[in-house]
């Protein structure tokens, strides 16, 4: 759990840090000076592990797909996070958090969202260790992905609308920012994904890494080698790509391939392509690429999947990218959900929309007959059937 | 020495510092804004340059900047805008704003033009301490810009003093814990104000968020050399307007 770290200050090379503003100082301090040594500590990687196997149900299985496979002439294996409790991977850094902020002796919880699958990770949380929350979400997503809003109160959370700015996960992370400013001493915020300030992007990562720690095993078990050709993922902010990533940036071997939201096309003006389109700045906290105007205004962004539709991404995978250790690429709407329905007519498993990503690269690929490919299935598309049942006319 | 040294030099107390987005409620407006509020009597102006994620700011200025972003602002045009500011007027002006459009416009070309202009600090308030020393500290030094920072009720007694040595011009004290234009009550700050009052620091300090009528800035002013308006003044140019009569009218709510 600790060969791939950031510096002291929290960089990956140039990106990463923590520029906040001295509101925020105090809260971000904290969290830097505590973080190593609680989640470092026997005590809490006890409690963080048994309940990563008897709430969320890990280990999740590495399904091999005989389908995918002669489909794409390789051999394709899916790592079905979607499987997880509450179906994605959020919740791995959910309980993670949960658990920090208790020894913290945090009294509320804030959270922001996307698709909504964080939200719902951090209200279950919150609810099995009865810690009260607030869930940010943008009022665009709030209409888009309606079951998780629902779940989330279901669960005994409050949703607030975001409503300034394009009203989608940038500006819902704003306001749980400014939430944070309002109450820094007993408030605690789960950012969900590999960004914001230092520490969270290394500690979101070691929260997710548990994916790649199990494919490892997994597949030694299965091939006999514990190292892929490949690991696709798909990237919004990161958390899903770094923690399928995290255990074999090491190697030497294993090609990282991170896909990205194209939206109607890399240059259509409708896109989350971070790294196609973006320039280095800063974005929440964190110094890393992000789609912005050529004054620095930061760009809304569009993707028909919520949880994709960020204009940053994590300092980590901005670092991974500049060093060629990971490839980035993307792909469009229409192909995320062309590979959508084909996994859930071959295999009979509806991925997420962010998922459907990572799958949607594969058709682009040069693969061999014996190339191992890992791609991480990060999320159940439950909550996207509104937009299947338009777009397929079901 | 620069204009902000001069201005606490002479004066100690009851000192009103304005902030307004640059470009806000129309793109030419700015130039006009910082000569009525001189004439009216203010001391100090705060130039707020407009970004499209705010963190530390509440509805009021958000949605100035959103305006002024649509309305064409960014710092090349602001900088356009005020390079005959100096014939006009000798009102102490600091630009205000986040690091990410100022890394876009370059940050050395940042610094030359506010000295060019003749503007006499900046607020950063997302700039770590740590890069402001390594990236900024020796040039606006050399040039004489002055570089304010912030503490909150919640900056630690060894912070404070850190920041005391660093920031120069005057301090800006964060009156709650809250982002601007907020109101929570300022009379429950009396125990933060006092504990600063007592550290003795050796720049002079100025309250801001949540000022916004004779009442707060009187409050404010009894425990600090002045105190600073931005929400509230806001507020008052988008129902009053921008002419010299509604600045002096706003200036004489607080100032009667």
């Amino acid at each position: 759990m600790q060969s791939f770290n950031p510096t002291e200050a929290g960089f990956y090379g140039e990106f990463g840090g923590a520029f906040v503003p001295e509101m925020l100082f105090p809260n971000v301090d904290e969290l830097q000076r505590e973080y190593r040594s609680i989640i470092h500590s026997d005590s809490f990687q006890e409690e963080f592990r048994a309940l990563l196997k008897d709430y969320v149900g890990r280990p999740t299985p590495l399904f091999y797909s005989a389908n995918l496979s002669s489909e794409f002439n390789a051999q394709i294996y899916l790592k079905r996070e979607d499987l997880n409790h509450t179906g994605a991977h959020k919740i791995n850094n959910t309980v993670g958090q949960i658990l920090l902020a208790k020894r913290l002796n945090k009294k509320h919880i804030i959270a922001e969202t996307g698709a909504g699958q964080h939200g719902v990770a951090t209200a279950t949380a919150c609810a099995l260790m009865g810690i009260g929350c607030t869930i940010f979400m943008g009022e665009v997503d709030i209409e888009r992905q309606m079951p998780n809003v629902e779940r989330m109160k279901l669960l005994g959370a409050k949703v607030v609308p975001a409503t300034s700015g394009s009203r989608t996960l940038k500006d819902a992370t704003n306001e749980a920012i400014r939430e944070w400013i309002n109450n820094p001493v007993d408030t605690h915020y789960i950012i969900g994904s590999v960004v914001g300030p230092h520490p969270y992007p290394d500690m979101v990562s070691k929260f997710q890494s548990v994916i790649s720690e199990e494919i490892k095993a997994q597949l030694k078990e299965k091939t006999g080698s514990s190292e892929p050709d490949y690991i696709l993922a798909c990237l919004g902010g990161g958390s899903n790509a770094i923690g399928a990533f995290y255990h074999f940036i090491d190697n030497g071997k294993t090609k990282l391939i991170a896909v990205e939201a194209g939206g109607e096309g890399v240059h259509s003006g409708r896109t989350a392509a971070t790294i196609a389109l973006g320039r280095k700045g800063i974005i929440h906290g964190s110094k890393t690429y992000l789609i912005q105007t050529d004054d620095g205004q930061i760009t809304e962004p569009h993707s028909i999947s919520a949880g994709l539709d960020y204009p940053g991404i994590g300092p980590v995978h901005a670092y991974l990218h500049d060093t060629g250790r990971a490839q980035v690429v993307s792909v469009t709407d229409a192909e995320a959900l062309d590979a959508a329905f084909q996994l859930s007519r071959k295999d009979g498993i509806i991925p997420a929309l962010e998922s459907a990503h990572a799958l949607a690269y594969l058709p682009k690929m040069k693969l061999r007959k014996d190339d191992v490919v890992v791609v991480n299935l990060s999320g159940r598309g439950d909550k996207d059937m509104m937009t299947y049942k338009k777009h397929f006319e079901l | 020495m620069n204009r902000i040294h001069n201005l606490f030099g002479r004066k100690k107390e009851n000192i009103l510092s304005i902030y307004f987005t640059a470009g806000y409620p129309s793109l030419d407006d700015t130039t006009q804004i910082i000569r009525h509020l001189d004439a009216a009597g203010v001391d100090l102006i705060e130039l707020g340059m407009p970004f499209s994620d705010p963190l530390a700011d509440g509805p009021v200025i958000q949605e100035s900047g959103q305006k002024a972003i649509q309305n064409g602002m960014s710092v090349k045009v602001l900088f356009e805008q005020l390079k005959d500011l100096r014939s006009s007027t000798e009102i102490p002006v600091i630009l205000m704003g986040y690091l990410n459009p100022i890394l876009q416009f370059g940050e050395e070309q940042f610094i030359e033009k506010c000295v060019g202009t003749g503007i006499d600090g900046v607020i950063i308030p997302d700039m770590p301490l740590p890069y402001y020393k390594e990236h900024w500290e020796q040039l606006c030094r050399k040039k004489g810009l002055s570089n304010i920072l912030l503490i909150t009720p919640e900056t630690t007694d060894s912070r404070i003093a850190e920041i005391d040595v660093n920031s120069d011009g005057f301090i800006y004290m964060v009156s709650s814990n809250s982002i601007t234009g907020s109101n929570k009550a300022m009379d429950l700050q009396k125990g933060y104000f006092e504990r600063i009052e007592k550290m003795e620091l050796r720049n002079p300090r100025l309250i801001g968020f949540g000022i916004h009528d004779q009442q707060s800035f009187d409050n404010a002013c009894s425990y600090s050399n002045g105190a600073i308006i931005g929400s509230a003044f806001i507020n008052h140019l988008s129902k009053e307007g921008t002419s010299a009569d509604s600045i002096q009218k706003f200036y004489k709510k607080i100032k009667p």
